[in-house]
């Protein structure tokens, strides 16, 4: 269904996003993810409409699944979807809900919505794929600093320190959006549990590009991502 | 209580006949099947860890101990099989099933994928550990979940002929082991007569089938065995009912987990139902035995007897 699909620039997300119609309660949370997602698709992640099965594929693992339209923009604009289909979004037989499904949508990795499932389910890819020898595919989480308050996260982000799975890089898009904080920064969770971490501002990217490619033998990365509300800077 | 609490436990009849136990059966036949299946994995949270050291030296990659994570260990499995792989995930049965339950929900079903889980402990293999290590409520958990297989088998026999079968395929399976058992194996495909008789029909699931074919030797009655649970031989429970039946269903676990799919197995008879197993009731504060817990339940020779003969009139 995609093929032969003009391939979008970022100039043309926000009509993209306009497709979406409804009453987003989400829309500040989907657009904070919207610098990030577009340079891990432009610039970053292997993958294209062709080749979405392919088992040497990076993986991106949209864990803090609400607010998808950012999400969905961007599949659109890369040719993972028609963007006629952005027009009825979470209609009854859209493939377009306000959590993605991986069943339903081509190119979407996980199905997500229940916080504090993407992480563990990008460490047992990590472990799936270097169990299959494929070092090279690179699998990319997205959580949020809310989500992070989901003790399952902990679980995975533990082990994957511990097991220092360098394939994995998590995107952590803090916003303050968590009901206690984070005290110290969310990079500091990450970096007591052994792993390799950055904050950039993530509006910035440029700063994103370099935190998403940088090497990390031997240590999964946390990228924080940083969003001030706009205007408060 | 740590991993090592668990580690090697044999009930008596197994060291008395040189036997193995329906979790040794386990861990053989995987360590076996992944020497020619690339495809396997094993995932555990500490409990039997130690127990997969010979898979792990052999299958480093494919062998994972999570620690004490269960939420983690689901996650894990439900990303490897995302990959492509066949992930077996294993621990005592509340923090396999009850502790991670949305994960089993979310990151193997709504995922699509497949995974083969298998648990020990059972209702309550072991009550000296408390309400915290019982889960009778592990097989109707999974009830509410689509697509998964449920077997409960009755002798380690049993365990290794539908542990080669799920590991070969892709689908859901819930393996649940015990420490109870009978004194031999039985046919795991759908139900089978173990005996015949006109005044009704036992299904006997799993370990309960010694039980129940002690509480019946002399009432005249059809005893059914079920290995599997889940898809619920609905074909093979209407062809023994005939036209007019008596039917009492004889559960290890939650009492009544399996009455839904006697109503739909015999919606065009006449029928009558006694659904027997662990109690819904209350919280057993008690310790002791398992044979202790089965006459709290009435899951005993003599109790069967009773409420079976009491039903049949």
């Amino acid at each position: 269904m995609t093929q032969g699909i003009l391939k979008r620039g970022w100039s043309e997300l926000p009509d993209l996003f306009r497709r979406m119609s409804g009453d987003e309660k989400h829309e500040w949370a989907a657009t904070s993810t919207l610098p990030a997602l577009w340079t891990l698709y432009d610039r970053v992640l292997n993958v294209s409409p062709e080749r979405v099965e392919d088992p040497d594929r990076d993986r991106f693992l949209l864990s803090k699944g609400h607010g998808p339209m950012a999400y969905y923009a961007v599949l659109a604009a890369k040719g993972f979807l028609d963007p006629s289909t952005l027009d009825d979004w979470t209609d009854y037989g859209s493939p377009l809900g306000q959590h993605p499904d991986r069943v339903l949508v081509p190119g979407v990795e996980i199905g997500a919505g229940s916080l504090g499932h993407g992480l563990a389910l990008g460490v047992g890819q990590v472990l799936g794929l270097r169990a299959q020898g494929r070092t090279a595919p690179r699998v990319f989480v997205l959580v949020g600093d809310g989500e992070f308050d989901e003790g399952s996260n902990h679980e995975a982000i533990a082990l994957a320190g511990r097991l220092g799975l360098d394939q994995l890089t998590v995107v952590a898009i803090d916003n303050g959006s968590a009901s206690h904080g984070w005290p110290g920064g969310m990079a500091s969770r990450f970096s007591v549990e052994g792993w390799d971490t950055v904050s950039v501002d993530g509006r910035d990217q440029e700063a994103l590009y370099r935190a998403f490619t940088e090497a990390h033998p031997g240590r999964p990365r946390a990228v924080v991502a940083v969003i001030r509300e706009e205007g408060a800077e | 209580m740590t991993a090592a609490d668990f580690a090697g436990t044999k009930t008596a009849l197994a060291l008395a006949s040189s036997d193995v136990t329906m979790r040794e059966a386990f861990v053989e036949t995987v360590t076996a099947a992944m020497d020619t299946d690339p495809r396997i994995a094993v995932v555990t949270a500490d409990i039997s860890a130690g127990n997969f050291a010979e898979a792990r030296s052999r299958h480093p990659e494919r062998v994972v101990n999570v620690g004490i994570r269960e939420q983690a260990m689901i996650g894990v499995a439900g990303g490897m099989a995302l990959t492509g792989l066949r992930p077996v995930a294993h621990s005592y049965a509340p923090f396999l099933i009850e502790r991670p339950f949305e994960q089993i929900k979310l990151d193997l079903g709504h995922q699509d994928v497949g995974a083969v889980l298998v648990s020990i402990g059972a209702s309550y293999d072991d009550p000296v550990w408390g309400r915290t290590h019982q889960a009778p409520g592990d097989v109707a958990l999974i009830d509410t979940l689509p697509g998964w297989t449920i077997h409960v088998p009755g002798h380690q026999d049993e365990v290794r002929a539908l542990l080669s079968t799920a590991l070969a395929g892709d689908d859901r399976v819930y393996l649940r082991l015990s420490t109870r058992r009978n004194s031999r194996a039985h046919s795991v495909e759908g139900f089978t007569a173990v005996r015949t008789g006109s005044k009704g029909v036992v299904v006997a699931v799993g370990p309960m089938l010694d039980s129940v074919l002690a509480a019946t030797s002399t009432v005249d009655v059809t005893v059914l065995y079920a290995a599997t649970v889940r898809p619920f031989d609905h074909a093979g429970l209407r062809a023994a009912v005939g036209s007019n039946a008596n039917v009492v269903l004889v559960e290890p676990y939650l009492r009544g987990t399996s009455a839904h799919k006697v109503a739909t197995a015999l919606a065009d008879v006449p029928h009558r139902l006694l659904a027997l197993g662990v109690g819904r009731e209350e919280e057993v504060r008690a310790y002791g035995t398992a044979e202790q817990h089965d006459v709290v339940h009435g899951l005993d020779t003599a109790g069967l007897h009773h409420s079976i003969t009491h039903f049949l009139g």
